[in-house]
């Protein structure tokens, strides 16, 4: 028998293009003193276990994990740092907490991204060494080549992907914390440079500046903290394969597999019915369709048909990414899943202010750990 | 225990030659991993400072300490950091090494002499890492007194080669 398991502390800086005012720690530290005040805990006394989401290439610095107690206040207790979307971290703390080894843990990720100057070249070290790379193509090809399978196999159009970013960016105006907000009209979209075809820049999600520190507690004591425990209903991850020869192109078969661990857990039969709204990656724009098929919440192929209905609007049926999502806050490298679940959070809590959804009680975030990857995790909360 | 038992491995060892005619499978990438990292108040003010030729810490009045390099958050009691407080560049030799290959593995006959210096000012003593000049390597103890060594002003970037070395106080 596990134990239950709820978030109760949020802390998080909001996007930013730049922060060249604060140092990486700086920038965690703010998020992470939002996150103790908001739980009412004190970090060096309350604080068991602290899981750090981060990757070496992007911070610049080999054993990243070497860096990370400080800006947590967690000197002389235990830290562990792992490579993933930042879910994937939050399925660590949970495990940690669910198992009975400790009561109350911190998951946090952060994004420099403006600090990395290469960040493409980056990408493309994630590629295969021997099969892909000496190819030298910009890894963005993969996206152009994932979408161009994807409308054929479902017949979605390029309409409907500009839908999704009109969509996002215009949520994202009535999000403070986003960076990128704008209101745009379809032909706008499509008029925008072709970078990857069928991929246009504006349906790439820019990068931001920004950190995430969630205070995760075991269920006796989170009830004991507040109010308002938002409940980890369930969560899962699942990897397809990663080589570009033998991946599935047009389905997100990663998305699919975490969705079915999660629903397993969480008992959950019909999605749509079940999760009133979500926050799905959405790092290029044909991706939130993707998702929300493999998530469970349409048939394959119907996500375009339903975005173009207006069914994922913030006043829709399954209002998707009210965040703005990547595409309109931002996209936070290891953090952006992260991000997902402090929109989640704030919208069961009923405070994500002017976009608040009424009447919610069940929501789910999905990240996606980018280009080349075939690798997601999702959680499903309720308050 | 496995191997010394093994009179005569099975197959051919691979030669540089292989290597060298790409016999075996090879492959080449340069990296290009570019940063700019972005220093932020504590390590922006600390390298100012260096420019200037000065050592600068951070009290946690909390804490009841004075540590180098700052910080704008006390790790220990995590609030923010109360003061700034100048220090000067005198300090104790906490720890030292005596190390004959360079950080790119070559050869060394005089060796460098990379130090932890406690910082004259700093409660309870905390150090910087730096390297020791002026000395010979036989007569650096620990609990030597030493001094900061800087660049002439026109030749400081705000960077912690700003201090060419710390060499001894000679003291009296």
């Amino acid at each position: 028998m596990t134990r239950k398991v709820a978030i109760v502390g949020i802390g998080y800086t909001g996007c930013r293009p730049l922060t060249a005012e604060v140092s990486y720690k700086e920038l965690v530290y703010e998020a992470a003193v939002k996150a103790y005040e908001d739980a009412g805990l004190d970090p060096r006394r309350d604080v068991d276990s602290f899981v750090t989401v981060a990757e070496d290439f992007i911070e610049g610095t080999s054993i990243f994990d070497e860096y990370t107690p400080d800006q947590l206040g967690g000197m002389l207790k235990p830290n562990v740092t792992i490579p993933g979307e930042g879910i994937h971290g939050l399925a660590t703390a949970y495990l940690q907490i669910a198992s009975g080894l400790v009561d109350v843990v911190v998951v946090e990720a952060h994004s420099k991204a403006s600090n990395v100057l290469t960040l493409p070249h980056i990408t493309a070290y994630a590629m295969d060494p021997v099969y892909n790379r000496p190819l030298q193509a910009n890894p963005i090809f993969i996206a152009g080549m994932e979408m161009n399978r994807y409308m054929w196999a479902t017949g979605a159009t390029q309409e409907q992907c500009a839908q999704v970013v009109v969509k996002n960016k215009r949520c994202a105006l009535y999000n403070p914390t986003a960076a990128y907000g704008a209101n745009l009209e379809i032909d706008d979209v499509l008029a925008a440079e072709m970078v990857a075809y069928p991929l246009g820049r504006q349906e790439i999600s820019p990068h931001a500046d920004g950190a995430v520190v969630l205070v995760l507690a075991a269920g006796e004591v989170a009830e004991s903290l507040t109010d308002l425990p938002i409940w980890i209903r369930g969560i899962g991850w699942c990897n397809d394969a990663p080589s570009l020869e033998t991946r599935g192109w047009g389905r997100a078969i990663y998305a699919e597999g975490a969705g079915k661990m999660a629903y397993q857990m969480a008992g959950i039969r019909n999605p749509m019915e079940e999760i009133d709204f979500a926050e799905l990656d959405d790092t290029y724009a044909y991706k939130e369709l993707q998702h929300l098929e493999a998530l469970g919440f349409c048939q394959f192929g119907e996500a375009g048909i339903l975005t173009a209905e207006g069914v994922t609007e913030p006043g829709g049926a399954l209002p998707v990414n009210v965040s703005g999502g990547n595409l309109g806050c931002g996209h936070l490298l290891d953090a952006a899943g992260l991000r997902a679940v402090v929109e989640v959070v704030l919208q069961l809590r009923g405070e994500a202010g002017s976009h608040q959804l009424p009447d919610v009680e069940t929501g789910l975030a999905f990240g996606w750990r980018g280009l080349p990857s075939t690798s997601g995790a999702v959680v499903i909360l309720s308050n | 225990m496995m191997t010394a038992q093994i009179k005569e491995f099975p197959g051919v060892g691979l030669r540089e030659s292989d290597f060298e005619q790409r016999k075996v499978l090879y492959t080449e990438w340069v990296p290009n991993a570019r940063y700019a990292w972005d220093a932020g108040v504590a390590i922006g003010r600390y390298l100012a400072e260096l420019k200037e030729g000065r050592l600068i810490g951070v009290r946690c009045r909390h804490c009841r300490r004075t540590v180098i390099p700052p910080r704008v958050f006390c790790e220990w009691c995590f609030r923010p950091m109360d003061e700034w407080v100048p220090l000067p560049d005198t300090g104790t030799v906490n720890t030292f090494s005596l190390c004959y290959v360079t950080w790119d593995m070559r050869r060394l006959t005089e060796p460098e002499i990379p130090a932890v210096i406690d910082i004259d000012g700093t409660h309870p003593p905390v150090g910087i890492l730096h390297l020791l000049g002026e000395v010979e390597p036989q007569a650096v103890q620990i609990g030597m007194r030493v001094q900061a060594v800087w660049k002439p002003p026109e030749e400081r970037t705000g960077s912690i080669l700003d201090i060419r070395y710390f060499r001894p106080v000679r003291e009296g």
